[in-house]
């Protein structure tokens, strides 16, 4: 049986071998001179951040520095932009896009001579000559890092790092000083609010479940993250999983239930290890399974994996898919804290609401609400993506403003290109456009603004985004993955996305426009699960936001932005020299003209491939 | 059971608490269109039909689910509901064959109603219908027809109520959503025992008695209700008569201890049927023709009554 005694011994054992990386808990003598951290979430992983983890430790073990030198393997450090990445500690010097041959430039000079290796430093990390550490760095200066606090500062596989940063504190404090009443009240008063996508207050969800009268309940993680884009989920798992189980532990012991299921997408291998080896590493520490901190509290978790369906997303649909049903909604009510997983009372959050939920209990209701703003305390995730220099996952309070996103966090937009709208909530979400780049951003605010919060993906876009096309592409993902079940959602998703496709050809009319509309409002209103109900969101938001867009494909047969294929004309102007390497390079030889004399295309043959504007080497060649 | 009362379109009402809404209206006359929703099958609210509009509620609700409560106030035919109807509709009729003219289904079809009711039509346009293979004519007792089903899984559900049956299922997702016969086999390959309970329960012609397909459009002829007296479930059947002349039996609806079975239909098509059809068994994944005797279970049975009474008639003699 665990005690607090043996968290507080090994926090103390732990203490110096992560001194080195932070900057209050440095008076702890470090046994390591330096510490290489490395990025092994999935995608630094898949540009081989594991085989450069593998270099460091054969070259520092060749060398005889492992005594002195510590490498770890942490989760996402967020700025995915710059993977691989490895950040040398106890300088937190911040190094980017690593290969496999800079590694011994590293040992030898920054590892064995302390000397900073520039060239390989992020851009951002260096100014005027002045290195910035990473914390310094304008991505990470402006973010409030509560749910990813621990990625890219512990080894997600070791239990000991998470002990050693107060890891199940919070449940001892829980089971040993709060009832179960008190832990739920603690959660309502943190005005904590579902990071999935609704919104919904998490305190009231365990409050209801805690009411709900059944012998046996159970503690659901939604791990099925789906939105195109979003990966704050699956970081968070790879990063810091003892987060998660520790605050299912807490639910657990909140609304009386002894068994938890994390149902995870197996896309997800490095999440799914990784969570295993925290469930194992949870259980041979005495900190899950019974009689926990010998306070007779039980509490056992599984990992379920899914096949990636994106409606398994949706909590009823979840609950079929763990019960070995197929993956479609149910008809809500009754909801899942009455009858969830074989008909039981069953609590369900996902993974970033959970992520909170520690930190909430052991430093309380109050601290987390000096974050965010009063309606949406606390932080959010974001999978910032698109037309951004700094892409990658950026956690910031409720009530920051786009604008300190896109341009302060996020590096503004490259090739100095004009900002025009960033998508939120992905399928489900829509556009804020320049307009609304001043609105802070919380749940109220982007409901108004015809959006929602989503899970957190934040794409942001520039001029030569057409948004019909954005609006086809959402709507293509979302009958792919409706399920068939309801009516509206199977056969009327299906319908917009054939007058997208027309209208996007050129071939769409005003009525067409007119049927989107209906259609869009129809499946909205009468769509059985959340996926149908949300699905015309980025429809009805481009069509309010960018209607004058709409209407040129319609009227003029024109794509503004000089997207859709069908639409645009390659042309050459007066710039062209006569060069003649369009011609030679076009497949259909659809150009004509003598050297050195201005060229032409026969538009009407035309496969508009680009490849003449990919070769001309004045740039004379221009879509219109 | 305690009593609650409820205003529906303005109508009081007044009925036992478990009551769904659309159970409650139907007590004073107003049908609210549904087409997945069956008394005795487990409600999914699929169809999206029966959509009302509840006082007080910010989302419409589905009626076959939401139970009723003291004071709820419920409009079913509001404008807003009027218009989803009928996109609902003419999405179905847009993935659906414009043959009512030839349906045997025409004249007990739900979509038809629901479209007469709401004045949508068939239109013409060039988008998606269901593809693959959707025509399954391998079963000699039901056809088949996947371009005229609507998925409102009736079928699965009620399939699923016999454990031992089990057969249909939904296959695909999405658009492509289908309903299949165990791992996608045709009727004939399937462990499908024609109980036609699923025939019973289509509520358009995506499932239909092949037998009684083309005897009679619906309205025609007389229809009297018989019990099967093959087993003491004693399940009820139809018996159509045309011209004076019985022609054909069907199924009805099952319900909790009457079952359906092929048996039972076709003793029943035997006693009563003036002519009736050829009778198949399924025989390694395959039907081939089967006589009255083996399709009604009488083998050995009828050859040892004819003894019998052959022997009294010696034993008779001989006295």
């Amino acid at each position: 049986m665990i005690t607090m005694k043996d968290l507080e011994i090994i926090k103390k054992n732990t203490l110096p071998k992560i001194a080195l990386r932070h900057n209050d808990t440095k008076e702890d003598e470090s046994v390591f001179k330096k510490q290489v951290l490395i990025c092994r979430g999935t995608g630094c992983t898949s540009s081989k951040s594991d085989k450069i983890e593998k270099k460091f430790r054969n070259i520092l073990d060749e060398k005889g520095m492992t005594e002195d030198v510590d490498v770890v393997r942490t989760g996402c450090f967020g700025l995915c932009e710059a993977g691989p990445v490895v950040v040398v500690y106890p300088e937190g010097t911040f190094y980017s896009h690593i290969d496999l041959e800079d590694v011994e430039t590293i040992v030898d000079s920054d590892l064995t001579n302390n000397e900073v290796v520039k060239d390989l430093l992020y851009k951002g990390a260096i100014e005027d000559d002045v290195i910035k550490a990473i914390d310094e760095v304008q991505f990470y200066a402006k973010q409030e890092r509560i749910a990813l606090k621990n990625c890219g500062m512990i080894d997600p596989e070791c239990i000991e790092e998470y002990i050693a940063y107060d890891g199940y504190v919070a449940l001892y404090k829980a089971l040993t000083e709060m009832t179960p009443d008190e832990v739920t009240a603690e959660m309502k008063e943190s005005g904590l609010r579902g990071r999935g996508g609704g919104g919904f207050p998490a305190g009231l969800k365990w409050e209801f479940t805690a009411n709900a009268t059944g012998d046996i309940k159970y503690v659901l993680c939604n791990a099925d993250e789906g939105d195109p884009g979003a990966f704050m989920d699956r970081s968070i798992l790879e990063g810091d999983p003892h987060s998660v189980i520790e605050a299912m532990e807490l639910a657990g012991y909140a609304i009386g239930s002894e068994q938890g299921y994390v149902y995870i997408r197996a896309e997800y291998p490095i999440a799914v290890q990784r969570l295993q080896i925290a469930i194992d590493q949870a259980k041979e520490r005495g900190l899950l399974g019974k009689n926990i901190f010998g306070t007779g509290f039980n509490f056992d978790l599984e990992i379920r994996l899914g096949a990636g369906a994106f409606v398994c997303g949706e909590e009823t649909a979840l609950i079929a898919s763990i019960e070995g049903e197929r993956g479609m909604p149910r008809n809500k009510p009754p909801f899942p804290a009455n009858k969830g997983l074989w008909q039981k009372p069953t609590l369900i959050n996902n993974v970033e609401t959970y992520a909170n939920v520690p930190q909430i209990i052991r430093k309380g209701a109050k601290w987390f609400k000096t974050y965010g703003t009063e309606g949406s305390p606390g932080t959010k995730v974001f999978a910032l993506g698109g037309k951004v220099n700094n892409t990658g996952l950026v956690e910031i309070p409720m009530g920051t403003t786009l604008r300190e996103v896109v341009y302060d966090i996020g590096g503004g937009i490259p090739g100095g290109k004009k900002f025009k709208a960033v998508q939120t909530g992905g399928p489900s979400g829509g556009c804020i456009t320049a307009d609304d780049i001043d609105t802070p951003i919380d749940f109220e605010n982007l409901s108004a603004m015809g959006s929602m919060m989503g899970s957190g993906g934040m794409i942001v876009m520039d001029e030569e985004t057409c948004m019909v096309d954005i609006a086809r592409f959402y709507l293509d993902f979302t009958v792919e993955e409706s399920c068939g079940k309801c009516t509206p959602c199977r056969e009327g998703t299906k319908r917009m996305l054939e007058l997208l496709e027309k209208i996007s050809e050129g071939k769409g009319t005003m009525a067409d426009l007119k049927r989107l509309e209906s259609l869009a409002e129809t499946i909205k209103i009468s769509s059985l699960c959340g996926l149908g109900q949300t699905a015309p969101n980025p429809v009805l938001s481009t069509m309010k936001y960018f209607r004058e867009e709409y209407e040129a494909h319609v009227k003029d047969k024109k794509c503004p932005a000089g997207v859709c294929q069908e639409l645009l004309e390659f042309h050459i102007t007066d710039n062209c020299i006569g060069c003649t390497k369009c011609a030679r390079n076009c497949p259909v030889n659809c150009i004509d003209g003598k050297v050195k004399e201005k060229h032409i295309i026969n538009t009407e043959a035309c496969i508009k491939c680009g490849n003449c504007q990919t070769v001309c080497p004045v740039g004379a060649v221009i879509k219109r | 059971m305690r009593n609650v009362n409820l205003t529906i379109d303005g109508i009081n009402v007044t009925v036992p608490e478990n009551y769904t809404i659309l159970q409650a209206a139907a007590t004073v006359g107003i049908n609210i269109p549904a087409l997945c929703y069956e008394p005795g099958l487990e409600i999914v609210s699929a169809c999206r039909l029966c959509i009302v509009e509840v006082e007080g509620v910010n989302k419409l609700q589905t009626s076959c689910s939401i139970v009723v409560q003291d004071g709820m106030v419920v409009n079913t035919e509001t404008e807003k509901i009027k218009n989803a109807r009928k996109d609902i509709l003419q999405l179905l009729l847009d993935n659906h064959p414009n043959d009512c003219l030839t349906c045997q289904k025409a004249g007990e079809c739900l979509l038809q109603d629901a479209a007469y009711k709401y004045g949508v039509v068939f239109r013409e346009h060039d988008g998606a219908r269901k593809a693959g293979k959707v025509f399954d004519n391998s079963s000699p007792y039901i056809i088949k027809n996947d371009t005229k089903c609507i998925l409102c899984g009736k079928c699965v559900r009620t399939c699923a109520e016999v454990s031992d049956r089990q057969v249909l299922t939904f296959a695909n997702r999405g658009f492509d959503t289908k309903i299949a016969a165990d791992a996608n086999m045709s009727l004939e390959e399937s462990t499908c025992v024609s109980c036609n309970r699923c025939v019973a329960v289509c509520p358009v012609g995506a499932l239909l008695d092949r037998r009684f397909s083309g005897k009679a459009r619906t309205w025609e002829g007389q229809v009297e209700e018989v019990q099967c007296k093959v087993c003491e479930y004693g399940c009820m059947f139809e018996v159509l008569s045309k011209n004076g002349k019985r022609v054909a039996v069907r199924a009805k609806k099952p319900i909790v201890g009457r079952p359906l079975c092929l048996k039972g239909r076709m003793t029943t098509e035997f006693l009563y049927l003036d002519n009736p059809d050829t009778t198949y068994k399924k025989v390694d994944g395959k039907f081939v023709e089967a006589s009255w005797e083996e399709t009604m279970g009488l083998e050995g049975i009828l050859e040892k009554l004819l003894k019998q009474n052959e022997n009294e008639k010696i034993e008779s003699e001989e006295k």
